[in-house]
């Protein structure tokens, strides 16, 4: 995979250098759709399911999801997005995204939320995760499916859908794109 | 480091032009005003909620001082503090010890001993705010109006209301249009601009953008010298007006004398009032901004106020959601960036 640039990386950002690919982008569809038909046979169904992206990684993953669904289960699942910003434990270092990136379409309350991210790390997004929810009603129960379990968690969280684990170095950086999947570094420009 | 993804965006910090204090619009520049705009969109979606709170500043304790009566701005500063689940101390200046004699600096004295984390500070002289940013050792000091200075949010409202008008008529969403919806955009400022301090912020702040900005009112009521501004004067508001996008109209600040620089009331409404026929000269998309509070009969004709173009009511909502935006962008920025990397994700 090239080398991507991030203009708008500050003060953490620089440019994402890739040392191996370790899924394809094949690879990242079968588990794309693996995890989807796991959402529909855990919850027997999609009765009440509701995928949540979070921005921003976990969004066109979501919708991706939320396509494999209705191809295989001919139902349309509801897509929201979540910007945790406002709930984060390190406010400060955490971006706000430019669009008014939160989207709830509906009341969760009694609802399945499955949140969906790219890459699950510290947990530590997740636990913001679930108190912003918290705020958009009561949900039956709440699910985490993520593309890459990378380890290190600092919060006991876990997921239940997983596309791969991938143990990693705590100073190495995970790029999950439709492209693949790629451990890196970040170097600054 | 964690995932690239959430590296993706950098963080919000002082490097783009915001804090630690906001005294004037001048200490943002156009980066910091387009910052505080793209923050305050997300704060706006927070407000449409069913239950409109974050638990974004808990445990941080914001402190209203006003030297000087206020009722919207007052109040858009201690909901926007509360919605961010920041405890708020308003002082009572007429309950106070500044009664019994107490100076500005004992007062901000005082308040800073509780540990509070920052300071709203409205007050009838010019430069009180920027003379409390140097005494204050740890609190932020955001100006809530200075005597004839600046009135640093109320522009940034008034932005962030231009915007999002111009937005809805393009049918997009505000935070795609950037800043670049101001560049060359035509913005008249009616009225007594001389004791208007929201007046001083919206003309720094809509030139940063790259607006035209051009002053209407009694001469009397313009300030005597505008060299170096970057505005032009239209002598006839009637010919002025066809030509503007955005008019900001002021009020008649009787408090701060204007009263003696105009003959009558009178004179001044049929001069420089908004009234019907006037507001037929406008262009139909032409957006009629007022800080509030607006004196009917005197600025703007009663039927006028009415109107969808005149978006005063509007600016009121976005007021929260703006300064929601500033007292993030302060008080949120100050952790150390280094050797937190390992925390994200």
């Amino acid at each position: 995979m090239a080398e991507r640039e991030r203009s708008h990386t500050r003060p953490l950002g620089g440019r994402f250098v890739p040392t191996a690919q370790v899924m394809s982008a094949l690879d990242v569809q079968r588990a794309l759709v693996r995890m989807a038909h796991e959402v529909a046979e855990r919850n027997g169904g999609l009765d009440g399911v509701v995928l949540v992206g979070l921005q921003t990684g976990g969004v066109w993953l979501a919708e991706r999801i939320a396509e494999v669904l209705a191809e295989t289960e001919g139902e349309e699942v509801p897509v929201g997005t979540l910007d945790v910003a406002f709930y984060r434990d390190d406010i400060g270092l955490r971006p706000v995204l430019p669009e008014a990136a939160t989207e709830i379409p509906l009341d969760l309350t009694g609802r399945v939320v499955v949140v969906v991210d790219d890459v699950l790390f510290t947990g530590r997004t997740v636990r913001a995760a679930l108190n912003a929810l918290s705020d958009f009603g009561r949900a039956r129960a709440v699910q985490l499916a993520v593309m890459v379990d990378r380890g290190h968690r600092e919060l006991p969280i876990r997921p239940d859908y997983v596309g791969k684990n991938l143990p990693t170095r705590r100073d190495e950086m995970v790029d999950v794109s439709e492209d693949g999947v790629a451990i890196g570094t970040l170097v600054a420009r | 480091m964690s995932a690239i993804s959430e590296a993706d965006a950098g963080p919000t910090h002082p490097d783009q032009g915001v804090g630690p204090h906001l005294i004037s619009i001048a200490d943002l520049g156009a980066s910091g005003i387009a910052e505080v705009l793209r923050v305050a969109e997300a704060f706006a979606e927070v407000e449409r909620r069913s239950i409109p709170k974050v638990p974004t500043l808990r445990g941080k304790v914001v402190a209203t001082l006003f030297f000087e009566e206020s009722t919207r701005t007052r109040l858009s500063f201690e909901t926007a503090a509360k919605r961010l689940s920041a405890d708020v101390l308003s002082l009572a200046v007429a309950s106070s010890s500044v009664q019994k004699g107490e100076s500005l600096r004992d007062t901000v004295e005082t308040v800073e001993a509780m540990g509070i984390d920052a300071i709203v500070l409205r007050h009838r002289a010019s430069g009180a705010p920027a003379q409390v940013a140097r005494w204050v050792r740890r609190a932020r000091v955001l100006n809530a109006g200075d005597g004839w200075h600046e009135h640093p949010t109320q522009a940034l409202v008034d932005c962030f209301t231009v915007r999002q008008v111009l937005a809805e008529a393009a049918g997009v969403a505000p935070a795609s249009l950037g800043v670049s919806c101001f560049a060359g955009l035509k913005v008249l400022i009616v009225g007594d601009v001389r004791h208007s301090r929201v007046a001083r912020s919206e003309i720094l702040a809509y030139r940063a953008l790259g607006a035209e900005v051009a002053l209407c009112g009694p001469p009397s009521l313009l300030p005597s010298d505008l060299t170096g501004w970057g505005v032009s004067v239209e002598a006839d508001l009637d010919d002025a007006l066809g030509g503007a996008d955005v008019v900001s109209l002021l009020r008649l600040q009787a408090e701060r004398g204007s009263g003696t620089h105009v003959p009558s009331l009178r004179e001044y409404t049929a001069g420089w009032g908004l009234s019907a026929v006037r507001m037929a000269r406008l262009a139909p998309q032409a957006i009629v901004t007022h800080p509030g509070p607006m004196v009917r009969g005197v600025e703007i004709a009663s039927d006028v106020a009415e109107l969808p173009s005149v978006v005063v009511t509007r600016q009121v909502t976005n007021g929260v959601a703006v300064r929601m935006a500033v007292l993030f962008l302060l008080l949120g920025s100050e952790v150390a960036l280094e050797g937190l990397g390992g925390d994200r994700g």
